[in-house]
């Protein structure tokens, strides 16, 4: 390649990732579900014909990393080549072809150039409904957790088929809002597809085939070296989770060897039969993107990079297979980074962070009027965090999502939703793991009813009964704790009541602590008094 | 006071002070290091060089208009005074916290801004209002009184109040202050005032902001005032906010957070008020300093506003990585990428630019003051766009040969591919990164950049604007004369003008005209009597409200009529609505209610309207004698290219590209596909070979 051919594709490429940018924050802008939309959760990218992903927005989640990689090979495979039109778009909510649960809907959209098929554009977004039991543990089956889209046509040579709308909207309880949610996936693919012509036009390209190649070639190139820096070996962690009922334990062995790292996963225990099972590709995204920030944390996102790491796993509760029950996949899912950078701390040593809360507590309120009162009903979900693990050199981060790349809602929307007061969201002292480097914080939250109402919530938390283990010498975190303000205890997971004048208590797990606490400057003790990070500090 | 007073525009900058002077028909221009101790003093002198230049005696100066970094500055480097924050009970942290989310995922070492308040001077009092507006909780004014002691003790020099859903119901904030007023002489900010919008985080932070910075912006700004008049100069003096209007010194003062950014606010209304003389409907400007590129949309004369931006960004420009600051502001994007911003790179052979950048001290390489990195200024010169001669009016010699060897060894032998091939590909990351920054604002916005006319300005951006423009699809660009302190001339084009804010959640099917003519009535006072502080011209008034979809989390600006509403105004609203929305997004939806969320209304004088003159797209062809081999990024080869002084052109002059326009502080470079036409105020107007409409 000549040296100003060089260039022109390095260009390229830096626009080919701006456009999966734009594509995503057209969904952002448009979304309606809140887990979008002020949360994050959603992902795009950009494919070539044979399905390799050329390059991954920025915004959006790790949960749907390689998972949508995947799924876009699935809608190739089952929309044959001949029926596929300019102005198409496919969609799934499988969760073993999609990103992992019903909620997450995966729209697939072919990009042509005249006649020819250049790409794919691929996008994906966490909706507020899909029927069923709703958001929550408690489906015996897939087929209690709501309605399911195989792999089929949205929308052909742009005409939106009408049957599957009604279909979907007689289905889920909030119609507007969730199909409003596939017309804005079907957007930002329309978006992407706009930008890649300009570009294509404007550097010339029929396809992208040498683009693609350019891209792929250098990123290989380039894994290869950061894998080669890795020591060569096994090295295997176990690490319990609270379950739904009954603790469950995981397991992974981590194989670098030659250009390659693979997780394994025998030896973890077996589907739930609650809903907090993961299908394989969920598994596979968590684990790649904790060996990514590892290896690779500059590199971006694509096919290339994604191949230097392999995940393989017996049928058990991180390969479940269905028809299990997996609305709650995070749960889990959320735990698979903490895992797997556990067995590359037996690797090197010294270098990775303790565990953290994981999974994010998410809460999902079905709030309505006390019987015989006027008032409103009104379905709320919100996201919150607990601690980060410390790393070796840092604290960990306080209420902070990881591995999950969501955010919080702001309170005061979540109070304009529907009938609740939130009466406290604030850190909670004494919840960091203590170390030479201290676990980040949780939170503490106060949730009621507004008066003349009561709610019901699904209850979606982990590390009640397992606390994020320090490293190296550091304490484990504060384990968190569901309870009402009259000091009854709640269930961690499942559905249950909150009377009316009543407060729901979450307190939320800290991370854990890295290095022996004697190490600990003294400076940073006087600090974490004086502000109140520990408990008897600041009152 | 009229419009054709002898004015005088003061932009204090992070490196410089730009002071502007009009008499009459005349700017008198000059650049100053900014003194940091004493940032007055930058202004005084400069003003008393232009004052002479113009032959004029300072105290005949009828009205100064000041814009400065100050405010920003003291919240990047954290310098403000030692401020205390009162919150409701249970949300102490809300400022800490944050979104709690990381804003880069794959950085296990992430470090998140630390708060503007440390935790031990946040304060927790019980009291609650709903997201109804009503009390769940009453306030505990005894706690209050007690908190005022400790306040005293602890020896605070500024209060911040920040309640939860204040903004729509303040009276537990301003009861707060009233307690604590009698204890404590210090200035104290409540967040219903400053920041009267929904989310807390935004709104706490905010009003965390004006309280921190306060004390030390008053006394600034009585210090100008006090040795502008021992200077003799007694006329009025304003400040120019980030929403692009003037505000009295007192105002300014006591909303001193509204200042941040008024720099780059002063640069945007430089680039509408060119693109009113040249009667352009759709402008991009596109402001190019040391170590940013800054660009803004520009409709109908006005810049494009936003509610909310962030400052103080701590890692690589990221979005999420600073302080959100929620006020009525000029949008813009602001990226890395100035002239001396370092090139690097990565580990996949990429090359990068920016956001670090050499400033000038030690500068760039070629600026031979022990800078050993590649900037863009370096690639620039590689490439044969800067004359090393005649920089800055020949008053900083640059030297080729150092900037060849850095760009060699940081890009070039790292690629294994020569120095001059490096530096262009330095330039074209560079200029990548700009075009699509520029784009990704434009789709935020709804709008589609190609149909929009660029207007470059800032010491880099001419060298940079005609590859640009290449890169948008964009077909004209104007080169304004004072384009290297246009937001200082941007300050004298400013209205007097204010935008008052309230969020207020309603469904269209509630829609409910009293209540709406009650709000908007408030904001219409609020706003007109900020503007009448300053003005006794005729206003105009602008009302938009805020709305999307219900379930949405984001708005869209829709313009209402300026008048009271009745219940048939529900469904003109609502098409007015979907309308907009189709605008942005392609197609509105079907099924889901409609919600007003934010009002707001917009105040300010009607400025004398300068004659607008069409552009000139054609002219005669003038033979360039001198020619130099410059490299082109359009055929990737050197070409012979023309050299002339912006001087020695005239208005109506043709000038082929490519060629290179010098002038005292920058080039502009017209690349191959494009032509240089001189407008009649000397303006360079670059405009696509064969394009002459």
């Amino acid at each position: 390649m000549s040296q100003i051919g060089e260039i022109r594709m390095q260009v390229a490429w830096n626009r080919l990732i701006s456009i999966v940018e734009e594509q995503a924050l057209t969904l952002l802008r448009t979304a309606f579900s809140t887990s979008v939309r002020e949360a994050g959760d959603l992902s795009a990218g950009v494919f070539d014909p044979q399905c390799r992903m050329l390059a991954q927005a920025v915004t959006g989640t790790p949960g749907h990393v390689n998972s949508m990689a995947e799924a876009v090979k699935h809608f190739a495979n089952e929309i044959p080549r001949d029926q596929m039109y300019p102005g198409d778009t496919y969609v799934t909510n499988d969760p073993w072809k999609g990103t992992g649960h019903l909620h997450d809907i995966t729209m697939v959209s072919p990009s042509f150039k005249g006649d020819e098929l250049v790409g794919f554009f691929a996008c994906t977004a966490h909706v507020v409904d899909v029927g069923g039991r709703g958001f929550g543990a408690d489906g015996k089956s897939v087929y209690e957790e709501g309605i399911q889209i195989p792999i089929m046509k949205f929308a052909e040579r742009g005409e939106v088929d009408r049957a599957l709308v009604a279909l979907i909207r007689a289905n889920v309880r909030e119609p507007n809002q969730v199909i409003g949610d596939f017309y804005s996936l079907a957007a930002c693919n329309d978006v992407g597809h706009m930008r890649l012509m300009e570009m294509m036009n404007e550097a010339g390209y029929d396809n992208l085939d040498v683009l693609g190649d350019f891209i792929l070639s250098r990123t290989h190139t380039a894994m290869m070296e950061r894998v080669a820096e890795l020591p060569k070996g096994k090295w295997s962690n176990d690490m319990l989770t609270d379950g739904y009922d009954t603790p469950i334990k995981l397991v992974a062995e981590v194989q670098i060897s030659e250009g390659k790292v693979n997780v394994d996963f025998t030896g973890t225990d077996a589907m739930s039969p609650w809903g907090i099972n993961v299908p394989l590709t969920y598994t596979r995204a968590y684990a790649s993107y904790a060996l990514k920030c590892f290896v690779a944390p500059d590199i971006p996102n694509n096919a290339a990079s994604l191949a230097a790491f392999d995940v393989s796993s017996p049928s058990n509760i991180v390969n479940a297979e269905r028809p299990a029950p997996v609305s709650l996949r995070h749960v889990i899912g959320h735990m698979i980074p903490d895992l797997v950078l556990g067995a590359l701390a037996k690797a090197m040593p010294g270098k990775i962070l303790a565990e953290g809360a994981g999974a994010l507590w998410n809460i999902h309120i079905s709030a309505r009027p006390v019987k015989g009162r006027d008032g409103q009903y009104a379905e709320v979900l919100m996201f919150n965090s607990g601690g980060m693990g410390a790393r070796p050199g840092l604290d960990g981060l306080a209420a902070t999502a990881f591995p999950s790349g969501v955010h919080t809602m702001p309170i005061e929307a979540t109070e304009h939703t529907g009938p609740v007061v939130i009466w406290r969201k604030e850190l909670r002292p004494g919840s960091g793991g203590d170390g030479q480097y201290r676990g980040g914080l949780g939170q503490v939250m106060e949730v009621s009813a507004l008066e003349g109402h009561e709610f019901d919530f699904s209850a979606m938390f982990d590390r009640i009964t397992q606390a994020a283990r320090g490293r190296d010498g550091g304490k484990d975190g504060a384990l968190g704790s569901v309870a009402l303000d009259d000091g009854t205890k709640l269930r961690p997971k499942g559905w249950q009541h909150v009377p009316a004048g009543k407060r729901l208590i979450l307190e939320l797990p800290g991370g854990g602590g890295f290095g022996p606490p004697e190490a600990r400057k003294a400076e940073a003790r006087k600090a974490d008094e004086r502000k109140g990070y520990v408990t008897g500090g600041l009152k | 006071m009229t419009r054709s007073d002898i004015r005088l525009g003061a932009d204090i900058g992070g490196t410089f002070t730009d002071i502007a002077l009009e008499v009459g028909e005349d700017i008198y221009s000059t650049k100053l290091l900014t003194n940091y101790t004493k940032p007055e003093q930058s202004i005084l002198d400069g003003m008393e060089i232009v004052a002479k230049d113009a032959g004029i005696d300072v105290s005949e100066i009828s009205i100064v208009i000041h814009g400065t970094t100050l405010a920003t500055n003291a919240l990047i480097e954290r310098r403000g005074a030692r401020t205390a924050l009162v919150t409701t009970d249970g949300f102490r942290d809300v400022i800490e916290m944050r979104t709690e989310n990381r804003f880069e995922q794959y950085d296990l070492n992430l470090k998140l801004p630390l708060p503007l308040i440390p935790r031990e001077d946040r304060y927790a009092v019980k009291g609650r209002i709903s997201a109804k507006g009503d009390e769940l909780q009453p306030l505990d004014e005894e706690a209050l009184e007690a908190l005022a002691d400790t306040l005293v003790a602890e020896g605070f020099e500024a209060v911040a109040i920040g309640f939860i859903h204040s903004y729509l119901n303040p009276s537990h904030e301003e009861r707060a202050r009233e307690i604590i007023a009698r204890k404590l002489d210090v200035p104290i900010s409540i967040s219903a005032e400053v920041s009267p919008q929904m989310r807390e985080f935004e709104r706490f932070n905010t009003v965390c902001a004006n309280a921190y910075v306060r004390p030390q912006m008053s006394e600034y700004l009585g210090r100008l005032q006090g040795r502008l008049k021992d200077l003799g100069v007694t006329c009025p003096v304003f400040i120019i906010h980030s929403g692009g209007g003037l505000i009295s010194v007192e105002t300014a003062a006591e909303f001193p957070v509204r200042l941040v950014e008024s720099g780059p606010a002063g640069g945007a209304i430089f680039a509408a008020d060119v693109a009113k003389r040249f009667n352009l409907d759709h402008v991009v400007s596109y402001d190019m300093g040391g170590t940013t590129a800054k660009i803004c949309l520009i409709d109908d004369y006005q810049p494009q506003t936003a509610r909310t931006f962030e400052v103080a960004r701590t890692y690589r420009f990221s979005k999420g990585s600073g302080m959100p600051i929620s006020i009525p502001v000029i949008e813009m994007i602001e990226i890395g990428a100035g002239g001396g911003s370092i090139a690097w790179v990565d580990a996949m052979g990429r090359i990068e630019t920016g956001p670090e950048s050499a400033g000038s001290e030690p500068g760039p390489a070629c600026y031979q003051n022990g800078g050993m990195r590649p900037t863009i200024t370096d690639a620039d010169l590689v490439l044969g766009k800067l004359d090393p001669d005649n920089f800055a009016d020949g008053k900083i010699k640059l030297s080729t040969e150092n900037a060849v060897a850095a760009i060699a060894r940081d890009v070039g032998d790292k690629l294994k591919i020569d120095a001059q091939a490096a530096a262009f590909g330095v330039v074209e990351v560079v200029d990548e990164n700009m075009a699509n920054a520029a784009r990704v604002h434009a789709v935020e916005n709804g709008k589609n950049i190609n149909n929009n006319v660029m207007i470059a300005f800032g010491g880099a951006a001419p060298l940079h604007a005609a590859r640009l423009c290449e890169k948008l699809g964009v077909q004209q660009c104007l080169i304004p004369m004072g384009a290297g302190v246009g937001s200082a001339i941007g300050f004298l084009r400013a209205p007097f003008g204010y935008e008052a804010l309230a969020s207020k959640i309603m469904p269209l099917c509630e829609f409910d005209h009293a209540t709406l003519n009650t709000l908007l009535g408030d904001l219409k006072h609020t706003a007109e009597s900020f503007v009448r502080a300053g003005t006794k011209n005729e206003m105009e008034r602008e009302v938009t409200a805020f709305m999307r979809y219900a379930g949405q989390g984001w708005e869209i600006p829709v313009i209402l009529p300026d008048r009271d509403f009745t219940e048939a105004d529900r469904e003109g609203i609502e098409t007015s609505f979907k309308e907009r929305y189709s605008h942005f997004f392609g197609r509105a939806v079907v099924g889901p209610e409609i919600e007003f969320v934010t009002f707001s209304v917009k105040a300010q004088d009607v400025m004398e309207a300068p004659e607008g003159v069409d552009l000139q797209t054609d002219g005669v062809v003038r033979d360039i004698a001198t020619t130099r081999q410059v490299f082109d990024p359009t055929t990737g080869t050197e070409l012979v290219t023309g050299m002339v002084a912006r001087d020695d052109l005239a208005p109506g002059d043709r000038i082929v590209g490519p060629v290179v326009i010098s002038e005292r502080e920058t080039s502009t470079i017209v690349t191959s596909p494009f032509d240089a036409v001189i407008q009649g105020d000397g303006t360079i107007l670059l405009v696509r070979k064969g394009v002459t409409s």
